[in-house]
């Protein structure tokens, strides 16, 4: 395969909050991402799933440079993103993107369309201002509005028309890579299912590569080639999309998996479901070893106490059919 | 007798856009131990029912109209707010959405809870205090005696939810109106409070009014489900049948539009067409009409009503549909988008 477009190493941002100690001088560490690594290629798409305060967004965050790494690295087609400063940046943010999550906080409410679309043009000099608006006219076409709507407000559009707006701001900058957090859950599911497949005609047709963040299994499984699911800042298991949900092999996955309802009665009613105990443990005081191991309903079959002293790592997870591309960190018997 | 009788309930909120009908003649009823869900998107009456249900409407510029609201046999719409404060928290609870805004951030867990106690029960304190603990014990909070002392800021979202869920419950009540009560969590404590509330309802025959707009919760949940559009109704039936074979076009496009874990994920998914409609200015026939793909001449002049639309064989008349094309829809099997809706 080509060499990735986006690639994660051993991506760390941890947050100081509050002192401990009896002098009040220890540091202590949110650990919201901790030790994150993957590959994204030219006009693919990677989902990145998992529970709320498992760090996906941080993750979003800091590749976009909104947060500076605390240690490990973003590389773009090998270049380093962490090593550089605010102008070393310029060229690389015309080429990632980002599309927020909720379409109401993410627009200017005192901009127009016109100007929401040209602005980012304006800033990295792109064309002169009548193209820039004809330009923004297209994007508008693009993502299915019609192009009079330049000079409305935010206001006057249904948080699907938003969400249409802040994806057509995403592409004015003709970006190579968007990074989509959770881009479609403040989305009713008949306007969810439009922008779903909205997202998927314009990878084809301006080949883009997507990081796409979610929490919900059933709209990752219809967008992403592959998945990497996160507990606690830590990815536990990488696979292609349809190795993973044919058969998850990380604990984690599974009760994730199991506990999306399904929308036939019949077989919710009737299916075997994992119902985790407890909640997801703080990441300020996460558990020793394997941090899913509290909640773990497989844990007993690893012999002795391994899982409370041990962090698994991420390795490769054999299985006849996956071609070696397939990871989870798991002390289970693979 | 039924449990809940609703009849032509009416919320219309008076706006400078205009009058705006959220709940537009609405009826139903519930009977003991029995679930129902209320679906719909956003905007579409669902937790405006059930404020209506419960007298909560904010007025103004909120009007209340209903033929009537019965709760066995008592009319709540011609209560009096103080015989209405006998009521709720008493034989009607209510779960919300969201409940970092929903608990009082200013009280302790056990103040919240022994309020209800001691305004409905006339416990004393140290009584309400043990009945408090029990509660939170029976919706699984370990430690209940320490959670008490603790105020809702130290609690993490699915033990708030569950504090709720125990607010709800510690009267006894005969009717639990849920208003999206696992929207705001991540699915695997969500997949614990719906274990939780379902166990609940076995022990004690608490009728549910489950509004949400996660059909996947629905088809766990509930018997029989009432789907709304734009204020009203438009399909109502029991689960099964209802979710196999949908009699009307917004219920199948919603069926369809939701992604699955099954099935073909390379197929685009089916969206239904076009925005939400806005209620202050609704079309004059089938509000679903500019978005339906089935859409006739006679859909843009007259509202169709909600009329019975049984399934073949079928005797018992439980199903009802909104939509003049209800008899010519082709069958879920043979209409290539149903059936990968379903097969999925």
């Amino acid at each position: 395969m080509s060499e990735p477009l986006l690639q994660a190493r051993n991506l760390c941002k941890h947050f100081p909050v509050g002192k401990k100690g009896w002098r009040g001088n220890q540091q202590e560490w949110l650990k919201a991402v901790d030790g994150v690594s993957f590959d994204l290629h030219a006009g693919q798409t990677l989902g990145l799933v998992g529970e709320s305060g498992c760090g996906k967004s941080t993750c979003a965050r800091t590749i976009v440079g909104l947060y500076p790494p605390t240690s490990g690295q973003v590389l773009f087609e090998g270049q380093d993103l962490g090593s550089l400063n605010a102008s070393g940046w310029a060229p690389y943010r015309r080429r990632i993107q980002m599309i927020f999550q909720d379409p109401f906080a993410s627009l200017d409410p005192r901009q127009t369309v016109g100007s929401i679309l040209t602005e980012p043009m304006a800033i990295h000099n792109l064309g002169k201002p009548r193209e820039r608006r004809l330009r923004s006219m297209q994007l508008l076409e693009a993502v299915g509005l019609n192009p009079r709507h330049l000079y409305r407000y935010p206001h006057e559009f249904s948080g699907g028309q938003r969400q249409r707006i802040g994806i057509a701001r995403a592409l004015a900058l003709e970006p190579e890579v968007i990074i989509c957090d959770e881009p479609v859950s403040a989305l009713d599911v008949s306007i969810q299912a439009q922008v779903i497949n909205l997202l998927e005609e314009l990878q084809e047709r301006f080949n883009l590569a997507y990081l796409f963040i979610a929490h919900d299994l059933a709209v990752v499984r219809h967008i992403c080639q592959r998945v990497a699911v996160m507990y606690l800042g830590r990815v536990v298991e990488v696979a292609d999309r349809d190795a993973l949900f044919s058969n998850p092999s990380h604990p984690y996955t599974r009760s994730l998996m199991s506990a999306v309802p399904n929308v036939d009665p019949e077989l919710e009613r009737t299916r075997q479901r994992i119902v985790l105990s407890g909640d997801v443990p703080s990441p300020l005081d996460p558990p020793t070893g394997c941090t899913f191991h509290p909640r773990c309903p497989e844990r007993d079959q690893v012999p002795g106490d391994r899982c409370q002293r041990e962090v698994p790592a991420l390795l490769p997870y054999a299985e006849a059919d996956s071609g070696g591309s397939r990871q989870r960190s798991c002390h289970l018997e693979a | 007798m039924a449990l809940l009788d609703v009849n032509d309930l009416r919320v219309r909120f008076e706006t400078h856009h205009g009058t705006l009908r959220a709940v537009d003649g609405v009826s139903f009823t519930l009977d003991e131990g029995e679930t129902l869900g209320l679906v719909g998107e956003s905007g579409s009456g669902k937790s405006v029912t059930n404020l209506g249900i419960m007298g909560l409407v904010p007025s103004p510029p909120g009007v209340v109209e209903a033929g009537h609201v019965l709760l066995e046999g008592r009319d709540l719409v011609q209560m009096s707010e103080e015989q209405l404060r006998g009521v709720r928290g008493n034989d009607v609870a209510m779960i919300f959405q969201d409940p970092m805004t929903s608990l009082n951030p200013l009280l302790t867990v056990e103040r919240q809870l022994t309020e209800v106690l001691e305004l409905h029960r006339n416990m004393t304190r140290a009584e309400a205090r043990r009945a408090a603990a029990k509660g939170l014990d029976e919706v699984g909070i370990p430690e209940p005696e320490r959670r008490l002392d603790q105020y809702p800021h130290e609690l993490s979202g699915g033990m708030r939810q569950r504090v709720m869920i125990a607010m709800g419950l510690l009267c006894e009540p005969k009717l639990l109106l849920a208003d999206e009560p696992t929207t705001a969590l991540d699915v695997t404590i969500q997949a614990q409070i719906l274990e939780l509330m379902k166990d609940l309802q076995e022990r004690r025959g608490t009728a549910i009014v489950l509004v949400t707009h996660d059909l996947g919760v629905v088809a766990g949940m509930a018997d029989r489900v009432h789907v709304m559009y734009a204020g009203r109704l438009v399909e109502t039936g029991p689960i099964g049948p209802l979710f196999k074979e949908p009699r009307h076009p917004y219920t199948r496009g919603l069926l369809k539009s939701v992604p699955r874990l099954t099935g073909d994920p390379d197929r685009a998914l089916d969206s239904i067409q076009g925005q939400p409609p806005d209620l202050a200015n609704l079309p004059a026939g089938c509000a679903f009409a500019p978005r339906c793909g089935f859409v006739t001449p006679s859909c843009e002049i007259d509202r169709p009503a909600l009329i019975q639309a049984p399934d073949a064989g079928d005797t018992s008349n439980s199903r009802r549909s909104a939509c003049f094309e209800t008899k010519n829809l082709p069958p879920v099997a043979t209409d290539d988008h149903a059936q990968q809706g379903t097969t999925r």
